[in-house]
C-alpha cells in the first residue's frame, strides 16, 4: 500500500475530502445564485427557487432506481450468449 | 447538367487507392482525400445541379441545400478526423472501407432523388459491416454477421417503401412525406432501423464495441446521422417521431446505466442523443429542424472525441469493461482531458457544443408549448450527465487504482482528439459562428444568466446524485437483455425446437414407410420369388417349359386378332 503522499494529488484522502467541500460550496452557489439571477419559468414551475436542482436531482434517483429496478429483469452474466444459451455463436 | 461531379466521389476514389498505396502516399491520400471533398461539399451550389439517366428514371445524384451541405461538411470532417486518428494504426481493408462508409454518408446526403439515396444507403451498410469485422475477433464476426442481417433487413424494407411511392405517385423526388400509408410507413420504418429505433435498437449496442479501437470512431458517425437527416428530409414533423424519440433518450440512459463495457456505455449514448434528434424532427418547427441539425453536427464531433478516448485506452490497454479499468488518469492525462471535454460536451454543460445545440431543441418544446416532451427532455439532460457525462470518465480514468499503467496516445491520435476537443469548445463559445449555417435562420441566444444558472443547477445536482448513488451503481459482469433477445434466443430455441420436432417426425414417417416397404418386398418376394437362383421361386419368376409358354402366346394372339376385328 502507497503511502498517501506517493499517490497523485488527486486520489489522496485530504483532496478528496476537499474536493467534496468545494462541490458543495458550488453547489449551494448555484442555488442561492438564484436570488440575484431571475430563472425565466417558461412553464411556471421551471422558474421555481432551486427547481433545476430538484429536478435534476430527482430525475437522476428516479433513472438510477429506475435502471436497477430493470437490471434485476434484464441483466444477464456477461457471457450470456457466448454460453451456448443464446446459441447463435 | 450533368458537369458536377458527386462530391462522394472523392471518397470513393480515396478508399479504392489506399489498398494499393504504401507508405507515405497512402497517408498524404487518407489525409487529403476529405480535405479535398470539404472544398468540393462547398462548391454544391443550392438546387438539383447534376442529373443521370438510370433505368427509366431521371435521377439526381446531386442536390444543394444548407441542409445538405451542413451534413455533408460533417461527414467530411469526421473522415478527415478519423482518418488521422486511424491512419497509422488501422489495417489498411478498415482505413478503406471507412472511406467508402464515409463516401455513402456524403453521397446520401447530397441524394436529390430516392433511388440514390438507396444506393448510397446500402453501400453504407455494406461497408460498415467490413468495419465491424475488421475487429477481428470471432465476436467481431458474429456481431458483424447480426449487423448485416439488420441493415439488410431495413435496406429491403426502404427498398420496399421508396418502390411502393414511385409506383404509387410516379415521382422518385425527395420532397416531405408523412407516414399515411404502407409505402411511406415502410420508407419511414426502413430509415428508422438505421436510426437504431425502438424495437431494434440493439444492433448498434451489439456491433460497434465489437469493432476495432479505430473502428469504432467511424461507425459512431455516420449510419445513425444519414437517418437522421433522411429523416428531416422525408419526414419532418411526423409527430409519431416525438415519442419514438423520447423512448430512444429513455432507452439510451437506463441501457448506459446498467452497462459495464466502457464502448457500449458509448454505444447506448448514442441511441440516447440520436433520439434527441428524432424527438426534434417530431416537433418539426424551423427551430426544431435546426436543432436536430446543429445537434447532429455537435454529437458527431463529441461522440467521436469519446469513442476516440475509449479506443485509445483499448489500443493502449486491450481492455473495455468498467471492472478491469480505472485510475488511468495518471498516466493518460491527455486521453483523459479529452474523454472529459468530450462528456461535458454530451451533457450539454455551458460552454461546450452540447449546450449551444441541445438547448435549441429544448426551445422548440417550449415554443410549441409542449409541457411534457419539456420536462422528458430535460430529465434526460440530467440523466446523460449521469449516465455518460460523469460515468464514462470516472470509471475509466477515476474510480479505483486498476494498476494499469498504460501510455498515453500516440501523436496522431492526440493530435485527433485534440482537434475535436478544441471544436466542441469553439461551438461552445461562439455559437454565432455556427448558427448562420443551420438550414434556418436563427433567432436564439444560448447564453442568457437564467438559462445557464438553470443548467448548472440541473447538471451539477445530478452529479451529486450520481456520487451519492454510487453503491448503487457498482459495475458487474453482465450484459443487459435486448429485444434482440427474441431474435438470438427466442427465435432461435424455435427453430431449433422446430428442428428438433421435424426430425422427430421424419424419424417416424421413415420408420413406417421401411416397415411398408418391407411389407411390400416380403408380398414382392412371395410372388416373384428370391432374386437368389437357388432359394425356391415364386410363381412368376420360376422357369417354364418351351411348350407352355407358346401355348400361352399362343392364346393371347388369338385373342388380340379377334379383339381386333371385331
Amino acid at each position: 500500500m502507497n503511502r498517501p503522499e506517493d499517490e497523485p494529488w488527486l486520489v489522496r484522502p485530504r483532496s478528496i475530502r476537499l474536493l467534496w467541500r468545494i462541490f458543495w460550496a458550488v453547489l449551494a452557489l448555484t442555488v442561492l445564485l438564484q436570488v440575484v439571477i431571475k430563472v425565466k419559468g417558461y412553464f411556471i414551475v421551471d422558474g421555481w427557487f432551486g427547481f433545476g436542482a430538484a429536478f435534476g436531482f430527482l430525475s437522476c434517483v428516479a433513472m438510477v432506481l429506475g435502471a436497477r429496478v430493470l437490471g434485476y429483469m434484464l441483466k444477464r452474466d456477461d457471457t450470456y450468449y457466448q454460453a451456448g444459451e443464446g446459441g447463435d455463436d | 447538367m450533368t458537369d458536377f461531379l458527386p462530391p462522394a466521389l472523392i471518397l470513393v476514389a480515396a478508399a479504392i487507392l489506399i489498398g494499393p498505396l504504401r507508405g507515405h502516399l497512402r497517408s498524404a491520400v487518407v489525409l487529403a482525400a476529405p480535405l479535398l471533398t470539404l472544398w468540393a461539399i462547398w462548391q454544391v451550389p443550392d438546387g438539383v445541379v447534376t442529373t443521370a439517366p438510370f433505368l427509366d428514371y431521371v435521377i439526381e445524384p446531386v442536390e444543394g441545400s444548407p441542409l445538405r451541405r451542413w451534413f455533408a461538411t460533417i461527414f467530411a470532417l469526421m473522415a478527415f478526423v478519423g482518418g488521422l486518428f486511424a491512419f497509422r494504426q488501422a489495417r489498411w481493408y478498415e482505413l478503406a472501407a471507412a472511406y467508402a462508409y464515409a463516401a455513402g454518408a456524403v453521397g446520401v446526403s447530397f441524394a436529390g432523388d430516392l433511388i440514390t439515396l438507396f444506393l448510397f444507403w446500402e453501400v453504407m451498410a455494406l461497408f460498415s459491416t467490413v468495419i465491424v469485422w475488421s475487429g477481428g475477433t470471432p465476436a467481431a464476426r458474429a456481431a458483424g454477421v447480426r449487423y448485416a442481417i439488420m441493415h439488410l433487413f431495413g435496406g429491403i424494407i426502404l427498398k420496399v417503401g421508396i418502390e411502393g411511392v414511385v409506383v404509387h405517385t410516379g415521382s422518385i423526388d425527395i420532397q416531405p412525406m408523412m407516414a399515411t400509408n404502407f409505402d411511406t410507413w415502410l420508407i419511414l420504418i426502413g430509415i428508422l432501423i438505421n436510426a437504431a429505433a425502438p424495437p431494434v435498437s440493439a444492433w448498434l449496442a451489439d456491433a460497434y464495441p465489437e469493432s476495432s479501437p479505430t473502428g469504432s470512431v467511424f461507425l459512431s458517425a455516420f449510419t445513425t446521422k444519414t437517418a437522421v437527416l433522411a429523416l428531416i428530409l422525408l419526414f419532418p414533423g411526423e409527430s409519431i417521431l416525438i415519442w419514438i424519440g423520447l423512448y430512444m433518450i429513455m432507452y439510451g440512459i437506463i441501457y448506459a446505466l446498467l452497462e459495464n463495457d466502457a464502448r457500449r456505455i458509448l454505444a447506448y449514448s448514442i441511441v440516447n442523443q440520436v433520439g434527441f434528434m428524432v424527438c426534434a424532427i417530431g416537433i418539426g418547427t424551423q427551430m426544431a429542424i435546426n436543432g436536430a441539425a446543429a445537434h447532429a453536427f455537435a454529437h458527431i464531433i463529441y461522440k467521436a472525441l469519446l469513442f476516440m478516448s475509449a479506443g485509445v485506452v483499448v489500443y493502449r490497454t486491450g481492455k473495455s469493461k468498467c471492472t478491469d479499468l480505472g485510475g488511468l488518469f495518471r498516466t493518460m492525462p491527455l486521453t483523459c482531458i479529452c474523454g472529459i471535454v468530450g462528456a461535458l460536451s454530451i451533457s450539454s454543460f455551458p460552454l461546450t457544443s452540447g449546450f449551444t445545440t441541445k438547448t435549441l431543441i429544448s426551445q422548440a418544446a417550449i415554443d410549441e408549448q409542449m409541457l411534457i416532451v419539456y420536462f422528458l427532455l430535460t430529465a434526460a439532460s440530467a440523466g446523460v450527465f449521469l449516465h455518460a457525462g460523469i460515468k464514462f470518465p470516472w470509471f475509466v480514468f477515476f474510480q479505483k487504482d486498476s494498476g494499469l499503467r498504460p501510455k498515453d496516445a500516440p501523436w496522431n491520435m492526440a493530435a485527433a482528439m485534440v482537434f475535436f476537443a478544441a471544436l466542441c469548445l469553439f461551438m461552445g463559445l461562439f455559437p454565432e459562428t455556427f448558427y448562420p449555417l443551420l438550414p434556418y435562420p436563427v433567432e436564439y441566444e444560448p447564453y442568457s444568466a437564467g438559462k445557464v444558472l438553470f443548467y448548472l443547477q440541473l447538471l451539477l445536482f445530478s452529479g451529486l446524485a450520481f456520487f451519492l448513488l454510487l453503491p448503487m451503481m457498482r459495475r458487474t459482469l453482465t450484459i443487459s437483455l435486448d429485444f434482440d433477445w427474441f431474435w438470438r434466443v427466442f427465435l432461435f430455441r424455435a427453430g431449433q425446437s422446430l428442428v428438433i420436432g421435424a426430425g422427430k417426425v421424419r424419424e417416424e414417417v421413415a420408420t413406417a414407410l421401411l416397415a411398408g416397404l418391407s411389407q411390400l418386398r416380403e408380398t414382392a418376394r412371395r410372388y416373384l420369388g428370391a432374386s437368389d437362383p437357388d432359394a425356391r421361386r415364386g410363381v412368376f419368376a420360376s422357369a417354364w417349359a418351351i411348350g407352355t409358354t407358346a401355348g400361352w402366346v399362343a392364346v393371347l394372339l388369338t385373342v388380340y386378332v379377334l379383339v381386333y376385328f371385331t
